[in-house]
This record gives C-alpha cells, sequence and structure tokens, in this order.
C-alpha cells in the first residue's frame, strides 16, 4: 500500500446501502427468532395460566369451555390438594435453610481451607449433581427401609417413611447446588478485606459478619433461591422416599392419571408468578449493590 | 535515646515445610515461595518512636513478609517482635495496637467511605458522637471531607487510598504499617502523595513503617532506611549515609546509580588510605569513609560528583584524577551524560550539570580524552565479596565475544 492512499474498504463491507428487501428482511430476523424463543419457552406457561380460568365439564380440564374464576376463589378444593401444597412448601423451606447453611459452611471450608480429604469432598459434593436423580432415590429408599440398625441415628428417623424422610433427601441433593453457588462466589472473594477487618480490631467472628458475610450474600441468596425450586419441584426422589405423604409434585402425579383438576393450574401460576416476583427484586436489589464484582479501586470519574 | 516502637528480635520466616505455608505463599514477593524459602531471615531491628522508616528492597526481598508479621498477618518461624516494649509476637491481628494501609487499599466495598472509617472505632464501641467528630477529623485530615457517604467504587485511586490511609490513621496507632501504598498510583500522583504522606506523618506523629522498591519514593520521605536483600538488611540509616557512603555493592547499585572499580589497598598515611586502580591509577580514600569495611573492597563514586577536564586542566588540589576518553555522551537538558571508558576498560557514568558548558560546539563528545577528577572524600568504599569478581569475569567474557 502507497502512503496516502485513500482507506480502501475491507473486504465483505458492504460498500453500497443494502437494497430494500434484503434490508428489511435483515432487521427482522433477529426479533422473529426471539419471539419464537420465547414462545417457545413461555408458551405452557401461558397454557396453564389460561386454564386456570377453564370451567371443565367432567374432570378432565383439557377443553377451554368457559372463563370462570371459581377455581381461584377456591384455590384448596380438592381433597389432599392442601395438604400435598403445604407438605411441599414445608419441605421447601426447611431444605432450603438447611442446606444453604451448611452448603454455605462447606463451601468456606472447601475455598478456604487446605486440608486433608479436600479434594475427595469436592468430589463428593458433586456426585449428587451427576448422579440420575432415580438412582439417587433409590438408594435412599434403600437406606431408609433397611432395617439394619444404623449408627447415630434415632430410631423413627428413617423410618417410617414421610415428610421427613423428604426433608433429608432434600437436603441432601440441594446442598450440593448450594456448595457450587456459593463456592464461585468465594473464588475471586479478596482476603485481604478479612485482613483489613482484622488490623481494625475486628475479630474473626466480627470479621466474618461485618466483611465476608455481606459480600457473599448474592452468592448465598442465590444458592437459597436455587435449592427453594429445585426442591419444590422434585418429584423422582421425593416419589421414592415419601411414603404415604403426598408432596405437590407427586399429588399432580397421582391426579394425572384421572384428570388434572382446575386447582392445579391455579396453585402453579401462583407458584410461577411468585418464582417471578422472586427474580425480578433479586435481580434489581443484585444492580443496587456496588460492590458486586468487589473491585473497590474502580474508578468512576 | 528516643523510645523504641518496634523491635524486631531476629526474627525469621520460611515458607513452606510447614501446613500454613501454602495458604499465604501467594503474598509473597517471590514467584518460587511455595517451593519453600527463607523469605526473612533473623532480622534484628529498631524502629523508633515517631520516625518514618523505610524497608527498601527489590521484589522477593523479604520486606512484605516482615511488615505483615509486625502486623500480625504472618506467624514468624522464629524470633520475636516487641511494639513499644510488649512482646506480641503471637498476638492476632485484632489485638496489636497497629493498623496498615494495604497495597491495594482494602476499602470495603460494602460500606461508605464513613464507615469505613469507622470501621475501627466502631469495634472498640466509641460513641457515635465521637466516631462522628473523629472521623470528619480524619477525613479534613487526608483532605476528603463531603465524601462521607459515597461508596469506594465511586471514588478514584487517589482517593481511595487517602480513605485507606484515614481509616488507619483514625485509630490512632503505635505504629501505622504502609505496604507500597503508592504503587498503584501514576507517577504525578504519586509525588504529590509522598509529599501528603510526609506531611501527615509530621502533623500527626505516629511511627510509620514504609515498604517500598522505589528508592526515589524511600529517601523523599524517610528519616531512616534499611535497604533490605534476600531475607535481611544490608545497610540501616539515613538517605544521606545510605547514597553517600553505602556499604556494600547492593546498596550502591539500589540507591542511585554509582561507579564501582576494584581497586587494591597501598598503604595509608594518617588521613588517607592509597588505592591502586587497575590501569595502575593512585586513587586517595578518606580513612575514615573505610570505617570496618573489611575484606575485598570496591571504590565508588556517584556520576554527579565527578568532574571533567582535559589532560592539560589543572585539578584542585589533592584531588584524584584518572584518564578516560568519552565513548557516549547524551544530552539530557539539565545535564549532560557520559560514559567514559577507563584504561583498563571500565566504565564510568558522569553526569555533568549544563552550567559552564551548554551548547553543542562546548559539550564533550565521544572520542575526546579527558581527565576525571573528584575529591577525596566524595569517595565511598564497599565491601565486595565476590561481586567485582564475578563483573570482571563477565567483561572479559563479553571482551572475548
Amino acid at each position: 500500500m502507497t502512503a496516502g492512499a485513500t482507506a480502501q474498504p475491507a473486504p465483505g463491507v458492504a460498500t453500497r446501502p443494502p437494497s430494500g428487501l434484503a434490508h428489511r428482511i435483515d432487521r427482522l430476523l433477529l426479533p422473529l427468532y426471539t419471539l419464537g424463543v420465547v414462545s417457545y419457552l413461555a408458551l405452557p406457561v401461558l397454557v396453564m395460566i389460561l386454564f386456570s380460568f377453564n370451567d371443565p365439564t367432567g374432570r378432565a380440564n383439557l377443553n377451554f369451555r368457559h372463563f370462570s374464576i371459581d377455581a381461584w376463589l377456591d384455590p384448596f378444593g380438592r381433597p389432599g390438594l392442601e395438604e400435598a401444597v403445604f407438605n411441599s412448601l414445608w419441605v421447601a423451606f426447611g431444605a432450603t435453610v438447611i442446606s444453604t447453611i451448611l452448603g454455605t459452611l462447606i463451601a468456606l471450608a472447601l475455598v478456604r481451607y487446605g486440608f486433608r480429604g479436600r479434594g475427595a469432598t469436592n468430589m463428593l459434593i458433586f456426585l449428587p449433581m451427576s448422579t440420575p436423580e432415580v438412582v439417587l432415590g433409590a438408594s435412599l429408599l434403600t437406606m431408609f427401609v433397611s432395617t439394619t440398625n444404623l449408627p447415630f441415628i434415632p430410631q423413627g428417623v428413617l423410618f417410617p417413611l414421610n415428610i421427613r424422610t423428604i426433608l433429608i433427601a432434600h437436603v441432601m441433593f440441594c446442598i450440593s447446588y448450594v456448595v457450587v453457588t456459593v463456592k464461585a462466589r468465594l473464588q475471586n472473594f479478596p482476603r485481604h478485606l478479612e485482613e483489613a477487618a482484622m488490623d481494625l480490631g475486628a475479630n474473626e467472628w466480627t470479621t466474618f459478619w461485618k466483611v465476608t458475610f455481606p459480600l457473599i450474600l448474592p452468592g448465598v441468596v442465590a444458592a437459597a433461591l436455587l435449592a427453594f425450586s429445585l426442591s419444590i419441584d422434585d418429584y423422582v426422589i421425593t416419589s421414592l422416599t415419601s411414603g404415604q405423604t403426598d408432596t405437590f409434585p407427586i399429588y399432580i402425579y397421582g391426579a394425572s392419571l384421572r384428570g388434572i383438576p382446575v386447582q392445579v393450574n391455579v396453585i402453579g401460576t401462583i407458584i410461577f408468578a411468585s418464582a417471578v416476583l422472586l427474580v425480578v427484586i433479586s435481580t434489581l436489589w443484585q444492580r443496587r449493590q456496588s460492590f458486586r464484582d468487589f473491585s473497590s479501586t474502580r474508578q468512576v470519574e | 535515646m528516643a523510645d523504641v516502637a518496634v523491635r524486631l528480635v531476629q526474627l525469621t520466616k520460611r515458607f513452606g515445610g510447614d501446613t500454613t505455608g501454602r495458604r499465604v505463599a501467594k503474598y509473597v514477593d517471590d514467584a518460587n515461595a511455595d517451593q519453600g524459602f527463607l523469605a526473612v531471615d533473623h532480622i534484628d531491628l529498631d524502629v523508633n518512636e515517631g520516625e518514618f522508616f523505610s524497608l527498601l528492597g527489590p521484589s522477593g526481598c523479604g520486606k512484605t513478609t516482615t511488615l505483615r508479621m509486625i502486623g500480625g498477618f504472618e506467624q514468624p518461624t522464629d524470633g520475636r517482635i516487641e511494639l513499644q516494649g510488649e512482646d506480641v509476637t503471637y498476638l492476632p491481628a485484632y489485638k496489636r495496637n497497629v493498623n496498615t494501609v494495604f497495597q491495594n487499599y482494602a476499602l470495603f466495598p460494602h460500606l461508605t467511605i464513613y464507615e469505613n472509617v469507622a470501621f475501627g472505632l466502631r469495634r472498640r464501641k466509641v460513641s457515635d458522637a465521637d466516631v462522628k467528630k473523629r472521623v470528619t477529623e480524619m477525613l479534613e485530615l487526608v483532605e476528603l471531607p463531603g465524601y462521607e457517604a459515597r461508596k469506594p467504587g465511586q471514588i478514584s485511586g487517589g482517593q481511595a487510598q487517602r480513605v485507606a490511609l484515614a481509616r488507619a490513621l483514625v485509630n490512632k496507632p503505635a505504629v501505622l504499617l504502609l505496604d507500597e501504598p503508592l504503587g498503584a498510583l501514576d507517577l504525578k500522583l504519586r509525588k504529590q502523595m509522598q509529599i501528603e504522606l510526609k506531611r501527615i506523618q509530621q502533623e500527626v506523629g505516629i511511627t510509620f513503617i514504609y515498604v517500598t522498591h522505589d528508592q526515589e519514593e524511600a529517601m523523599t520521605m524517610s528519616d531512616r532506611i534499611a535497604v533490605m536483600n534476600h531475607g535481611h538488611y544490608e545497610q540501616l540509616g539515613d538517605p544521606e549515609v545510605l547514597y553517600e557512603r553505602p556499604r556494600t555493592r547492593f546498596v550502591a547499585g539500589f540507591l542511585g546509580v554509582s561507579n564501582l572499580l576494584p581497586a587494591s589497598a597501598d598503604g595509608r598515611d594518617d588521613r588517607y588510605a592509597n588505592f591502586r586502580l587497575s590501569d595502575g591509577t593512585a586513587v586517595r580514600v578518606p580513612i575514615a569513609v573505610i570505617q570496618d569495611r573489611a575484606g575485598t573492597l570496591a571504590l565508588g563514586v556517584r556520576p554527579e560528583k565527578i568532574r571533567l577536564l582535559e589532560e592539560k586542566d589543572e585539578s584542585p588540589a589533592g584531588y584524584n584524577r584518572v584518564a578516560g576518553r568519552i565513548v557516549h555522551a547524551s544530552y539530557l537538558g539539565v545535564s549532560t551524560q557520559y560514559i567514559v571508558q577507563l584504561k583498563d576498560g571500565h566504565r564510568v557514568t558522569v553526569y555533568e550539570q549544563n552550567v559552564t558548558r551548554a551548547t553543542k560546539a562546548e559539550l564533550w563528545s565521544s572520542g575526546e580524552d579527558v581527565v576525571l577528577c573528584w575529591a577525596p572524600e566524595h569517595c565511598f568504599v564497599v565491601e565486595d565479596a565476590g561481586g567485582m569478581a564475578a563483573a570482571e569475569a563477565d567483561r572479559e567474557l563479553a571482551a572475548v565475544v
């Protein structure tokens, strides 16, 4: 190239304005594609919401007949449904609280300390995520119904199968997800902040609550939300460890054999709406935090 | 005799070989830290009350590790740390009356500037009114009033640096530790902060222990400097003493530019010792300069102390004279830097202020024969165990190739 020559357009870059039709297609392609993906994801949910306002004939809620809010006025109007929903909530809350506390502590230990068996623990934690649920469920069932006296476990906790065994099972698989989520948050945690806190007179306990915990809180909250949603919709493991106890997913499965009542759609819609609300709140909250990426030296000028 | 603020007794830190080594290795300057090495090697040191004391050295010399042991972030392998006469060697960081300004500031990103500065006071259950008074005072001292409500993410690096300083100083520690606090700032801001730091130190009267690898920074601010290398300090003293009378080849080279020439002793009279350079020239050095230096010695002279003359010119009485030839001249505006080759092949750097000679025609140019002269008092003598011999071997090898 000679110096002073006018810049040539790089090959492949259009030199003429695009023709009318091609241009229009170009501009429409991305929105159309996006619309397609969003509908694909949202359609089943929309159908569920729509059919919660149905007034079906007979048991099956399969054809939309009349608009009605009967089911909304009486969401627990089917025998056993209320109990199943509250069982699910109870297990989900319990599993979330227990697995979040234990999982956060495990994550702290795994990231912070080198100890004998750390590698093994890391692998063990990963196991419930990679093992098929049905295998986990079957193993748990075997353990629960085994008549062998197990060490350290009081009689009646593991047998008969009931809401306690569901909780134990859910805590087990939720812990993995909590550990993985909190670990990610801890991995790039600046240790010098804790040193600074200690330098300023905070002991280990105060340092944890004043510095470490506030900074990993977004990770802990995300982990808790994940645990809750995993627990509340679990079917496979629950069905194997629940005995006679019904949770919401198990109720739906049972009902689907005879025809799903409208109330299921109502409760499904409520759960969906709550989930969306929670996600929105947590996103807004995280955005408000100016410390998402820990950098304190970032210049904003 | 001033009171001692910090006393280190045979302080030693070895990384690796113990279980804690792996976790803290990343804080050590040396990349080979996890292989296990002696980071700090039996240091004895007294830092006086109210002093601005610097630990100066290249990365991996153990200066940061020493500071971290004083701060309580690192357990010594051996030795003792005393803080105002009290043994604090095994006290946790939060029980020591010492505060630290970290290299990366380490401000708490989730707290406002106000709460960052108040953090230490809150831990000591100072009343809200007092906290407010002291935090406000401190932010004024570092010239950041009005920034209370901001978060660390919303201020610049220089401001974050001041907040870090305020957060440490507000606790009125017995000693303030500073770990290369200006390292992340640009040059202009760094110069400004050096003056600022010195002003603040004089204003609050607290002992500062300052770690840096920047010799100019250390000289600008410090009352005394310990020049560290390989886990111990090679020389300790005022900036002037370190510059004018370096004790070792390392110190001479680390602080400023120096010309070191191998020399052999050749008798002495009551005031001067005579040395002979390898080209046979006799050079005189005051006996006082040699002090207790022993072993293989090398003579040094700083580039700005040397004057360039013509062969026929008279030099002041008693001055050392060595003949050489200019091999390179670079005009720097305020001064001109010459490289002069002596008869034995050694090269000497000379800075000449552009006062008597300023235009091109007046300046020396390469190829001209000159005489270097300097006052005997401007000589210094360094202990040179192996150093010069090694340098010599390098030079010979280079000559052969």
